[in-house]
């Protein structure tokens, strides 16, 4: 039973999170420091930094200008990701459940604990009732490896990862519309627009560098249109913003579309060469009108058609959009909505014109590519696919009926325990008490599991359940490659070994791998060669990596997928002449009407609530919750309010509110600002327990992406408590 | 250092505090930060400030100094306080146009950011420039700001009679060459000399 077997006190105590404000040894700017160069451990945009190293221990960073991306600009969490190294917190050796926390073990012990667990709990239920997660942050040979640890060393269909969580939608209305799933252009292309749409991301703050990239199209004459239910920092500046009511995206795509088709600015030669399904977009569009779609998204007609006005004649455009129009029930149809905005424009494929999801994750791209999630295999190849599944069945040298068929997706995984299906689970880089719905039912369920494997390098708030403890590895104890969010395959370089007793995560999977007697399907040195292997599995894939190579990708400072030789440069942008990935080489178009959210605010639960993330803090906090100076930045979540929403609740700043849903309530400080629709509140997700936004969210899922609608639920608040005074 | 000049553009600004967590960061800060990062009003705009030093060409901080514990140096490098002379009196604190310095009571002394005097002094960028994700900090040469951006740099700050010049710049609207922060300077008179001091109390009666 995997209920915490200590008062979780007792656990925060011993393994807290702690903070952590110097680098080991403390300040000392006359040591010898080598520099390392790679890679930020957090968001999708993957900035190049250099590691200072000190008798094989992080102790700083410098600035690595010369890589091309962010040239030396780093967000706060970059600047001080190196405190996460040689941190207090750090667990350093394998530990096993007790009756009042945990001991230390050996790996021999831990590793056949864990195994033990795999054969008694599959013998008994069947190979599927042994689940595994993995998880986003980490990098390409980690994702490939732990697709094929599952479906091989496990023989388990249900194997997804936290990218579930995060721009899944996004992915698959990439697949539906261009045949790839891709961001279409490099970031370059930005500055080149002279029209920019930013739905839903609050670049500022989840991708800071690339206001940078936005500031520098406004240089160069672009319009910038911000849309999003609060005036995030890139939407304080900008040419237009568009105040979106919470889950009414697919409207406003359809709205805008809709004066752009009346007034012409479409591209017909373009849509008839290169896309299919305009036709049924023209009829579904032609009701709404600017005064329907300001009925439903709360967005002024005239702005709306100023939206329009903008982006519809523009000579060169870039679409952006994050989590806040994929986190929804339809995530996928708003993508898709929006995408629509670009083919009808015929921008794409060409510089300064194109379309990009922002991956959030730091390896966001990467780590649904190769073979980690649910539905797919290496080289983004589907599994139910009959050449794609002997193509890898081959190549992995197994017969094709035993490789699994779709497995659940990541809430559905926590669904299936709840209901008794799943018993079993292993999960590395996953903290789902924290950054799943409807968390009081995560809780539940982890409790319900006859045993939980957790490989992590902290003690996240999920591993204290854990029956086994994996000490594993951190992003700069490792060798690698990710993909950022433009498609940019780049190096991760091992800084430093892991401390004590922990491990390399990989060398983790491949013991396990070989103690469930599969260890020939494993045999790899170092990670070279699970890259290798990688890119030849993504051969003929629509994600090729196969032309790629450690150094090829070191001296180009990152390669482009797809990259289908060793002589191909790499594809910075994608379906240049209009070339799209689908057979017949066209774009589609998709019509959807509009619908609402999952749950809808009614008497009882007046508000919209819709979470996100804050600058200084990283997904689940696992991490930058255990960075002092990132902690001191923004300490705990607050309630962002309207100031006419605060009057009519009778709050001010600093008092503590309680925020309700249908699922669970927190309470937290408010913060009342102009800056946020008065319909709607807003709270960061990262903190875990009493003042954990995913107690409050709905774990109702995108039928196509299986992404749950995190951006808007139904709540109530109340002031429960004055500020809290400080003497 | 190769004629790099520094640009405080405030309109760019995303408030992310990475400037002030890389200041941290510089070698010798030691984790303390020298400069600060302000919501103008969050209640009312996501607008930010970052505050570095403006590094005037006739420092107050300095003049206004008892213990002559600022020096500038000959590159216009306006320093923090020495150690050795500073007495924590704060009369800098008080005097800076652009509130800059910093009493830190836990070491009694007043700290203040030196453009990241160990970084630039070595043909290096100072820290927060260099990360600043939305580039409101930039360092560079002025040729290459100005091809960039629509924004003028300026550098002369009116206060009434009062004129400051700084070493780093202000991006502000095009054509323009000062800021002027006092109204005087818009009435009737406003070239005229320093007026007398019995003068200026003159209306109260």
């Amino acid at each position: 039973m995997a209920i915490l077997s200590a008062d979780e006190n007792k656990l925060i105590e011993r393994y807290g999170p702690h903070l952590n404000y110097e680098p080991p040894g403390g300040w000392d700017e006359q040591r010898e420091c080598s520099l390392v160069k790679t890679h930020c451990c957090f968001c999708g945009v993957q900035c190049g930094i250099q590691l200072k190293v000190h008798d094989n221990k992080v102790v700083g960073f410098e600035p690595w200008e010369e890589f091309p991306v962010n040239r030396g600009m780093l967000c706060p969490k970059g600047v001080k990701r190196y405190l996460q190294n040689e941190h207090p917190d750090r667990i350093l050796s394998p530990l096993i459940r007790t009756r009042d926390g945990f001991r230390e073990a050996t790996w021999d012990e831990a590793l056949n604990v864990t195994v033990e667990a795999i054969r008694k709990i599959q013998s008994k239920y069947g190979r599927d009732a042994f689940a595994m997660l993995g998880g986003a942050s980490m990098t390409n040979e980690k994702a490939y490896l732990i697709g094929k640890f599952a479906r091989i060393a496990l023989g388990t269909a249900n194997i997804d990862y936290n990218g579930r969580l995060c721009m899944v939608s996004a992915g698959a209305a990439n697949k539906m519309a261009f045949g790839v799933d891709r961001a279409a252009n490099p970031w370059s292309d930005i500055p080149l627009a002279k029209a920019v749409i930013i739905s839903g991301a609050n670049i500022g703050e989840c991708f800071p560098i690339l206001t940078d990239y936005v500031w520098r199209a406004r240089d160069n004459g672009a319009k910038i249109i911000v849309i999003d239910p609060r005036m995030t920092p890139i939407a304080r500046t900008a040419d237009l913003f568009l105040p979106v009511r919470p889950g009414r995206d697919s409207a406003l795509a359809n709205g805008i579309l809709h004066v752009m088709i009346e007034r012409g600015w479409v591209d017909h030669d373009f849509i008839e060469k290169h896309t299919a399904g305009f036709d049924r977009v023209v009829e579904t569009v032609a009701r709404y009108t600017p005064a329907l779609t300001e009925s439903i998204t709360g967005v002024p007609a005239a702005s709306i058609i100023r939206a329009a006005e903008i982006w519809g004649p523009a000579e060169t455009s870039m679409m952006l959009h994050a989590r806040g129009i994929e986190h929804h029930t339809k995530g996928v149809e708003n993508c898709l909505t929006y995408i629509n905005l670009v083919l009808a424009s015929g921008r794409i494929g060409k510089p300064g014109s194109g379309y990009g999801t922002i991956t959030g994750q730091g390896n966001g791209q990467g780590g649904r590519e190769h073979g980690q999630r649910c539905n797919q295999l290496p080289g983004a190849r589907d599994i139910e696919n009959p050449e794609h599944r002997r193509f890898i069945a081959d190549f992995w040298r197994i017969p094709e009926e035993s490789l699994p068929r779709t497995g659940l997706s990541s809430c559905e995984v926590f669904d299936a325990i709840e209901a008794g299906k799943i018993r079993g689970l292993l999960s590395i880089s996953f903290n789902p008490l924290v950054s799943i719905p409807d968390a009081s039912r995560t809780r539940a369920a982890l409790e319900k599991l006859e045993f939980y494997g957790c490989i992590d390098f902290f003690m996240s708030e999920s591993a204290r359940h854990a029956d086994v403890f994996l000490a594993g590895s951190l992003q700069e104890e490792d060798e690698g490659t990710v993909t950022t969010g433009e498609g940019r395959c780049v190096r991760l370089k091992q800084s430093v070994t892991p401390p004590g007793n922990a491990r390399v995560d990989w060398q983790i999977l491949t013991d396990l791998a070989a103690r469930l007697g599969r260890s020939e399907h494993f045999p790899y040195a170092i990670s070279d060669d699970i890259f290798r292997e990688l890119a030849a599995a993504s051969k003929g894939g629509s994600a090729d990596y196969s032309g790629m190579t450690y150094a090829k990708i070191e001296e180009n400072m990152g390669i482009f997928w797809p990259c289908p030789s060793l002589k191909h440069p790499g594809t910075p942008r994608l379906f240049e002449g209009g070339r799209f990935h689908h057979a017949d080489g066209k774009a589609r178009f998709h019509a959807f009407e509009y619908r609402p959210p999952a749950e809808d605010i009614d008497a009882e639960f007046p508000l919209f609530l819709t979470t996100g993330r804050v600058v200084s803090q990283y997904l689940s906090g696992n991490q930058t919750r255990r960075i002092g100076p990132l902690v001191d930045q923004y300490p705990e979540p607050l309630c962002e309010m309207h100031p006419l929403l605060a009057k009519k609740l009778g709050i001010a700043t600093g008092d503590i509110v309680r925020v309700e849903t249908r699922r669970g309530d927190i309470e937290v400080p408010a913060q009342v600002v102009r800056t946020i629709r008065p319909d709607t509140i807003f709270v960061p997700y990262h903190w875990p327990g009493r003042k954990s936004a995913n107690l409050l969210t709905n774990r109702a899922l995108d039928p196509i992406s299986k992404i749950p609608e995190y951006k808007v639920c139904a709540c109530r608040v109340e002031r429960v408590a004055p500020k809290a005074v400080t003497l | 250092m190769n004629g790099y000049e520094f640009f405080i553009d405030l309109s760019r600004c995303i408030g992310c505090k990475a400037c002030i967590q890389a200041c941290s960061e510089c070698d010798t800060h030691r984790g303390r930060a020298m400069i600060h990062l302000e919501f103008v009003d969050r209640a009312v705009s996501t607008q930010t400030a970052p505050v570095v030093c403006m590094h005037c060409e006739d420092p107050a901080c300095a003049r206004v100094c008892p213990a002559d514990a600022i020096k500038q140096t000959e590159d216009g490098i306006v320093h923090s306080s020495l150690k050795p002379r500073c007495i924590g009196c704060s009369n800098c604190v008080l005097a800076c146009p652009f509130g800059v310095p910093h009493y830190v009571a836990a070491i009694d002394q007043m700290m203040k950011c030196d453009m990241c005097f160990d970084r630039t002094s070595i043909g290096k960028k100072p820290m927060c420039a260099t990360v600043c994700p939305s580039q409101a900090l930039y360092y560079g040469p002025p040729d290459e700001i100005r091809r960039m951006r629509v924004e003028t740099p300026v550098n002369e700050f009116r206060f009434g009679h009062q004129t400051v010049r700084t070493k780093v710049r202000l991006m502000t609207s095009p054509d323009t060459d000062h800021l002027d922060f006092d109204i005087m300077s818009f009435m009737p008179g406003a070239d005229d000399p320093v007026p007398d001091v019995t003068e200026l109390v003159a209306w109260e009666d």
